[in-house]
């Protein structure tokens, strides 16, 4: 493979596309997949079949973002703010729908496009998605794929590579937000022969898909970007970690790598070079601490999901007690993009310490749940209330949970605040991977705090005390807020409770779960206060536990 | 010093082995010294059947087992200027606590059913209601002083007193520890 | 995909830096964990899974220390020295931090000392009054372990278990049996022998009796014993340690 048989892929796609009369794009993400676009795909292909027509062409595709009218199809262009889009397509529409083709469209399922949730986006990571076929290399390849790879293993030195990545102000889209062009320049420097790429897919918070959407839609991507995380630091292997519970994501990715390591994109002298870079996945078993670095790479050497204390970190002891670099899966969908166009265009996005642009999963209390990538420094008023369609059913927005168990809700007096990795920090919350959980008049915020505690004591690995011991109390003692049966000093004891598992905890996960109590003590600390009573009717908990198994 | 003027301590003995008291017992011959400086106005070992609604310090030995226990907790309360949970059972539940983890249905039959020869069956009346979870005193009401120790020692028992009649406040874990 | 072959390196050298801990001035090298350099120099940081001879764990943070410009605790067994640290041990902050961590402990399953083998012997028991720790204010769980009496000589009560994997760690680098492992997660974590199979019938165990000598609590245990027999000698663990390092 070279930029010439590229282009020759690229003209093939292009040609056979030209030749086509009509192109529909069935989405065939899991959360569409869930709710019949599967049966539609095989509707309209049985139609195109019964038809004999040639000029239409039946493609699916991965996520299109707004999930919450799925299963969505698209006719023509390969923009969604500009194509004809039809939403809820169930298999008994797909007759209408093939014969409107080049005809009037199918009012009863059209879906406007002409509304801020299509036009305010900016797609980088998500640019393919939604157009092109995930299982087909050539799709990703006609769309400019591979380009970045190729140029910059035969044209662009190491640095160079590094100098973009740290050019762009990229930081790191898991959560932690650190600059992704400092971790690389750290593992690039590290003396040892031997390094390794790990590409973090064990996404686990509620309410985010973020990286199970660019996984399902555009598996290249990321793969593109590992390699060329390889190239830039020196490592030729690398491992996908991800979670056993996104099936279709581990099976576009591994259809994904076999058709790479055929062209010769990845594996051994890849791009007509010397240099190897080799892609496996490992399976995550399900839990959600196994997406801290530490543990996860416990659990690629085979060993107990367990996190260590830090340092050393993995760009200077990593797997293997090789310098490793870690990224997550959206903050190397990036890369391409940002090795192909240049950090300076990277950087012109965005705002100054939050470059770029940022998935989000909008769910909860929202019209419109999905995917949207946006600007990064956007007002979260523009992503709740024009994005995302406001809150339905006529009621009153309450607050937004970002980040997911280690993030906070931020209450209306933050709609207008910029969404940035240090605005969101300095209000109490976390950019976190991207969930986005929308809350409405309705909602306790006692009950929030309460089940994203639960999750936390349910996914606590057990290794260090605090979090072990302390989540399940702290979960404890919002049970028995929410139930009406704590009091004053019960309160008290949950933010000392809070405090000490926030500053002790050994990983991650441990000091960052009393983030939702702290930041819903906060700014809603009186509905924690009107279901206390008095201390004189202090009530004991006469419960036992009984163990999981 | 005057009559009028003494300390009043009550005592009572929940759910425990009454080796708390027994402990105040070995204070001996401090007793007499005790007696001059503290009026016990209840108490398992003086005959008085009626806590006065005020009393300057209270001590409960034993933990909340029994809706009497429970009672009495919350009475020596709300009528105690200053409370003290004497011994390991009192601060953490301690040997009472351990059949919280049995079945409530199960602890009775096994105390009045399987292991009594005569008459075996559970007791019908003029027996206070069991918890289902045995409790340390200040998980129900809110205690100013732990004393640690099965028993604590009579001469802890002698620190706090003094300190306390001296005005201050003592720190127990100087002289005692759980299960000591 | 293979993994790498281990580094041949030579030893590389090793600093020697200076820091100061509760305004001590104390000298060591660079490759020293905090909590070494305190016992070195008569510091006491309380610790539980800590045991010297043993890799470190990090685990129980009742060692944590504050480290002057850091805005968060550090653990002092997982951290190393640099020069001109300034480390405080027993800030007001670090002992609230370190009485509620015994509290949760105590309340996690049952630590009733006084019908405890380990009675008077015991590093929990030691620890609860050495940082004042008198009552535990959060709910006792009243969660039932189970208890292994099968060995021969020894027992394992898990409800006294406070998961240091002490016994994990000397089994597995002292006397290389690794017959002892850590199943479940969250509170249901418990130590098990081979794959959670009786410890009498193990494959495995060498019943060297080193995992009941370095268990900080009543957990693992002598049978034969009773309230309060039970007495325990860890100091034997740096010396294999070394030995097994020259080897």
């Amino acid at each position: 493979m070279n930029l010439e048989d590229l282009a020759d892929i690229t003209e093939a796609v292009a040609a056979a596309a030209e030749s086509r009369r009509h192109c529909v794009r069935v989405c065939m993400a899991a959360s569409c997949q869930s709710c019949g676009s599967g049966e539609v795909l095989e509707g309209l292909q049985t139609q195109a079949k019964q038809n004999a027509d040639d000029g239409v062409c039946i493609k699916p595709v991965g996520c299109m973002g707004l999930c919450s009218a799925g299963p969505l199809v698209s006719v023509d262009s390969d923009q969604p703010a500009t194509a004809l889009l039809y939403q809820d397509v169930t298999v008994d529409d797909t007759e209408d729908l093939y014969h409107s083709l080049g005809d009037q469209p199918v009012e009863r399922l059209r879906c406007r496009t002409d509304v801020p949730f299509f036009a305010r986006q900016q797609k980088v990571v998500l640019e393919n998605s939604g157009i092109i076929d995930p299982e087909q290399i050539d799709d990703y390849i006609a769309a400019g794929g591979y380009r970045s790879l190729m140029r910059a293993v035969t044209e662009m030195s190491r640095e160079e590579v590094l100098r973009e990545v740290k050019e762009s102000g990229l930081r790191g889209r898991g959560g932690g937000g650190y600059p992704a062009g400092l971790k690389w320049a750290t593992v690039a420097m590290a003396p040892e022969p031997h390094k390794y790429v790990i590409c973090n897919a064990d996404e686990g918070d509620p309410g985010a898909f973020m990286d199970r959407a660019v996984l399902e839609s555009d598996p290249h991507r990321v793969l593109e970007g590992m390699a060329l995380a390889g190239y830039a630091v020196g490592a030729e292997h690398a491992y996908i970690y991800i979670r056993a519970e996104y099936p279709l994501a581990v099976e576009r990715l591994k259809t994904a790598i076999k058709q790479a390591t055929k062209k010769g994109l990845l594996g051994r002298r890849i791009c007509e070079t010397a240099l190897s870079f080799e892609v496996e996945v490992r399976l995550g078993a399900g839990a959600f601490v196994c997406g801290e670095e530490t543990a996860l790479m416990a659990s690629i050497e085979g060993r107990r999901g367990q996190p260590r204390p830090r340092p050393p970190y993995p760009a200077e002891e990593g797997l293997w007690k090789c310098p490793t670099l870690i990224n997550n899966v959206e903050t190397l969908a990036n890369i391409p993009a940002i090795v192909g166009k240049g950090g300076a265009w990277f950087k012109s996005i965005g705002t100054e310490n939050s470059t770029g642009t940022k998935v989000f999963a909008l769910a909860g209390r929202i019209a419109n749940s999905g995917l949207i990538e946006v600007p990064m420094g956007i007002p979260l008023r523009e992503i709740v209330h024009e994005i995302g369609g406001g809150i339905p059913d006529g009621r009153r927005f309450k607050a937004v949970q970002t980040g997911g168990p280690s993030g906070g809700c931020l209450p209306e007096q933050f709609l207008d605040m910029p969404v940035e990795y240090d605005t969101l920090r300095s209000a109490g919350s976390i950019m976190g991977s991207g969930g986005m959980i929308v809350m409405d008049e309705t909602s306790s915020m006692v009950d929030v705090a309460r089940y994203f505690m639960e999750f936390c004591m349910d996914e606590s690995c057990g290794k260090c005390v605090p979090c072990r011991a302390g989540t399940v109390q702290l979960y404890g003692l919002l049970d028995k807020i929410a139930d009406g049966e704590a009091t004053p000093s019960d309160l008290e004891l949950l933010e000392e409770l809070c405090d000490v598992v926030q500053a002790t905890s050994l990983c991650g996960l441990g000091q960052t779960a009393p983030n939702p109590v702290l930041s819903t003590l906060r700014y809603f600390r009186h509905e924690y206060e009107e279901k206390l009573r008095p201390e004189s009717e202090r009530m004991p908990r006469m419960q036992i536990v009984t163990l999981d198994d | 010093m005057s009559e009028a003027h003494k300390i009043t301590l009550a005592t009572a003995w929940l759910d425990g082995c009454s080796g708390c008291h027994m402990s105040f017992l070995d204070l001996d011959q401090r007793l007499i010294e005790l007696a001059e400086k503290v009026d016990v106005v209840y108490s398992p070992i003086v005959d008085t059947k009626e806590l006065p609604p005020v009393v300057d310090v209270g001590i409960l030995e034993g933990a909340v087992s029994t809706e009497e226990d429970l009672h009495k907790a919350r009475m020596f309360r709300g009528r105690c200027q200053f409370l003290i949970s004497l011994g390991d059972c009192a601060v953490s539940g301690n040997v009472p606590s351990m059949r919280n983890t049995f079945d409530l249905d199960d602890v009775l039959d096994r105390a009045f059913v399987e292991n009594v020869q005569a008459q075996p069956g559970r007791p019908s009346e003029s027996l206070p209601t069991l918890l289902r979870t045995v409790l340390p005193i200040h998980h129900v009401v809110q205690v100013d002083l732990f004393v640690q120790g099965c028993p604590p020692s009579a001469d802890t028992i002698w620190q706090v007193l003094t300190e306390l009649m001296a005005g201050n406040t003592p720190d127990p874990t100087q002289f005692t520890r759980f299960g000591a | 995909m293979t993994h790498p072959p281990a580094a041949t390196n030579p030893a590389p050298k090793v600093r020697v830096v200076t820091l100061k801990i509760d305004d001590h001035d104390v000298g060591a090298r660079e490759t020293d964990s905090i909590l070494e350099i305190a016992q070195a120099n008569g510091i006491r940081i309380p610790s539980l899974c800590y045991l010297d001879g043993l890799s470190t764990w990090g685990a129980c943070r009742l060692c944590m220390v504050e480290i002057e410009g850091f805005s968060k605790p550090v653990s002092a067994c997982s951290t190393t020295a640099t020069e001109g640290m300034k480390i405080t041990t027993n800030s007001a902050r670090l002992k609230r931090y370190r009485r509620m961590i015994l509290e949760l402990l105590f309340a996690e399953r049952n630590h009733v000392c006084s019908v405890c083998v380990s009675n008077g012997h015991c590093e929990l028991q030691d620890l609860a009054a050495e940082c004042g720790m008198d009552h535990v204010r959060v709910p006792y769980r009243n969660a039932t372990y189970t208890i292994d009496s099968s060995h021969d000589l020894f027992r394992v009560d898990h409800n006294r278990c406070v998961v240091c994997t002490r016994c994990v760690r000397v089994c597995d680098e002292i006397e290389g049996a690794h017959t002892w492992d850590v199943m479940g997660r969250g509170v249901n974590c418990q130590v098990i022998t081979d794959l959670n199979q009786p410890w009498g019938d193990s494959q495995s165990c060498t019943s060297c009796g080193k995992c009941v000598q370095v268990c900080p609590t009543g957990a693992l245990v002598k049978k034969g014993t009773a309230a309060g027999e039970m007495e325990k000698h860890d100091d034997f663990v740096p010396y294999l340690a070394q030995m097994r390092k020259r080897q």
